[in-house]
């Protein structure tokens, strides 16, 4: 949020008074992070099929998968029945799923120029990536509410706690925004939708099964546990079967979960500032 | 009284090609000044330096008085613009697409609405502005990008080709809406053009742009006076560029233009 400002600039302008810097103003800066995820949550509104047709995967991986799965008796889940395990595995899942191609837009968004309306408006780079970080979240959202009612009706035994909503709803903002400015940076260095349709695919598949989402790491090679516990989405899933399910329990420990997800995030978002401006050029 | 906009030998190489190559011009507050050529020419390589889109490899270029190099921020507050593309975001409202810039541009929250109403009235756009702009035709989304450009009162408004893709009604009704604009606002106007008749229609002065650099600069009288007696801006220019314009455009126009319909269609 530092790169606009051109405080440091050493040399003067000849007919104007030296550069001022333009203050940076906390609630100026939030009023345009919201501007991007209010545009989204609007686009949602006038078109919520998107997010039905969405809503379709994570419901058939819960209801297929998970009932399959269910009868493998050699897979420990912690002493609590294999549905209730993969819910927030799902969830977790979910939620990367509808974040990683979410670079896919941003390069669509610079095909058709509403990239250039962004980037010429005086809005700091970064706020313009967190932005659109919250309106890949506010989509991340709308998958929760589908897993939660499809989880109850299958029988998991959700945590109803207030607390817990908030905590999950923390979890899933975390979640998507980390995962669509990854996606974000690497649609910042492949530059077009065909070769990022191949690499969005390459990308998912190890992060999902490189994690907890779906068995426990304590089944996992020695070096595969080393790689999950690396992986973001670990920590996601860690957090979120910990505040969904009623008596969860975190392996890894809810503060470290938060901890992990925003240092990721923190770094993403950092890379993503310096690189996004650029997709203009 | 300084210039709005100044560049000093203002050049931008991708590998080999130098697609802006020297360029220095001042553009005066408040005039409307037209940046022609052919198709490559450099002129949106040009616009996007002052738009600070893109970084110039060498030269300076003021904008307000503000260094695009050094001070983007500032410039972003003083400039619109409308890029080639039609960028205005096809699943939104025509409201909704001026309030995502008003809120981007920080125009007070008590401002919004009637700053945003009146840009609406402006470009004859009222009627429909709760309506979906992919149902908008090409010209009505013009307008709209021009009516967003302006809610935050800039110094200066850089437009890429402002009509390509348009038919001649829509092109003349986004005439009409430029010449009213500068009216109203007193703002600076940077257009780029390979249309004769638009450079001459709209333009108080035009710098010819030809393989990156800049061929001549005058009023459009004056850019025919130098040809003889009885020229057309259309002779001028092929002197000066030894050849037609193409009046048909290029392969990247079609594209872009293509683009554009299919998105908003």
């Amino acid at each position: 949020m530092t790169s606009d400002r051109p405080g440091a600039a050493p040399s003067p302008i000849p007919d104007r008074p030296p550069s001022r810097p333009i203050p940076l103003r906390v609630a100026d800066y939030w009023t345009q992070v919201f501007a991007v995820a209010d545009a989204e949550i609007r686009k949602l509104r006038h078109d919520p099929w998107e997010l039905a047709t969405r809503a379709i995967q994570p419901v058939l991986w819960l209801v297929l998968f998970g009932n399959v799965m269910a009868r493998v008796r050699g897979l420990a889940s912690g002493g609590i029945p294999y549905l209730d395990f993969l819910a927030p595995g799902i969830l977790a899942q979910s939620v990367l799923f509808v974040a990683i191609f979410y670079g896919i837009s941003a390069i669509w968004e610079r095909d058709l120029g509403v990239l250039h309306r962004y980037m010429v408006s005086p809005a700091p780079r970064s706020a313009l990536v967190v932005g659109k970080a919250l309106s890949s979240s506010v989509r991340g959202l709308s998958q929760a509410i589908v897993i939660y009612v499809c989880a109850a009706v299958i029988g998991v035994k959700l945590s109803l706690d207030p607390a817990h909503f908030v905590v999950v709803v923390l979890l899933i903002v975390l979640g998507s925004g980390l995962f669509s400015t990854f996606s974000l940076i690497i649609a910042c260095i492949v530059k077009t939708r065909e070769r990022f349709m191949g690499i969005g695919q390459v990308l998912t598949m190890p992060i999902f099964f490189a994690s907890n989402a779906i068995y426990p790491i304590d089944l996992m090679p020695q070096w595969l546990k080393v790689v999950s516990r690396l992986n973001p989405l670990s920590y996601e899933v860690d957090g979120l079967r910990a505040m969904m399910l009623q008596g969860g329990a975190s392996t890894l420990g809810l503060g470290r979960d938060f901890a992990a997800l925003t240092l990721a995030s923190a770094i993403v978002t950092v890379i993503a500032t310096r690189m996004y401006p650029r997709m203009t050029e | 009284m300084s210039n709005t906009v100044e560049t000093l030998a203002l050049s931008r190489c991708f590998g080999d090609i130098t697609a802006v190559d020297g360029v220095s011009l001042a553009v005066r507050p408040g005039e409307i000044f037209g940046l022609i050529g052919p198709n490559g020419a450099g002129k949106s390589t040009l616009i996007k330096m002052l738009t600070t889109l893109l970084p110039p490899s060498s030269g300076t270029a003021r904008v307000a008085g503000y260094d695009v190099v050094r001070q983007p921020a500032q410039v972003r507050r003083c400039i619109g613009y409308v890029p080639q593309l039609l960028s205005a975001d096809g699943e939104l409202t025509g409201y909704e697409n001026l309030l995502l810039s008003a809120r981007l541009y920080l125009i007070p929250r008590g401002e919004r609405k009637q700053r945003i109403g009146a840009a609406l009235a402006m470009m004859g756009l009222s009627e429909v502005r709760d309506r979906l702009v992919r149902g908008y035709s090409g010209g009505m989304i013009r307008r709209l990008e021009i009516a967003q450009s302006t809610l935050h009162r800039p110094q200066v408004i850089f437009m890429d080709e402002p009509t390509v893709g348009l038919d001649p009604s829509g092109r003349h009704a986004v005439w009409n809406h430029v010449a009213e604009l500068r009216r109203e606002t007193g703002a600076a106007l940077v257009v780029t053009t390979h249309l004769m008749d638009e450079a001459e229609t709209l333009c108080d002065r035009i710098a010819v742009l030809h393989a990156g650099r800049i061929a001549a600069e005058g009023t459009p009288a004056e850019l025919k006076a130098a040809v003889g007696p009885g020229a057309t801006l259309d002779d001028a220019f092929e002197r000066l560029t030894g050849g037609t314009i193409g009046h048909e455009g290029g392969y990247s126009d079609v594209r872009q233009t293509r683009r554009g319909t299919i998105a908003h269609s």
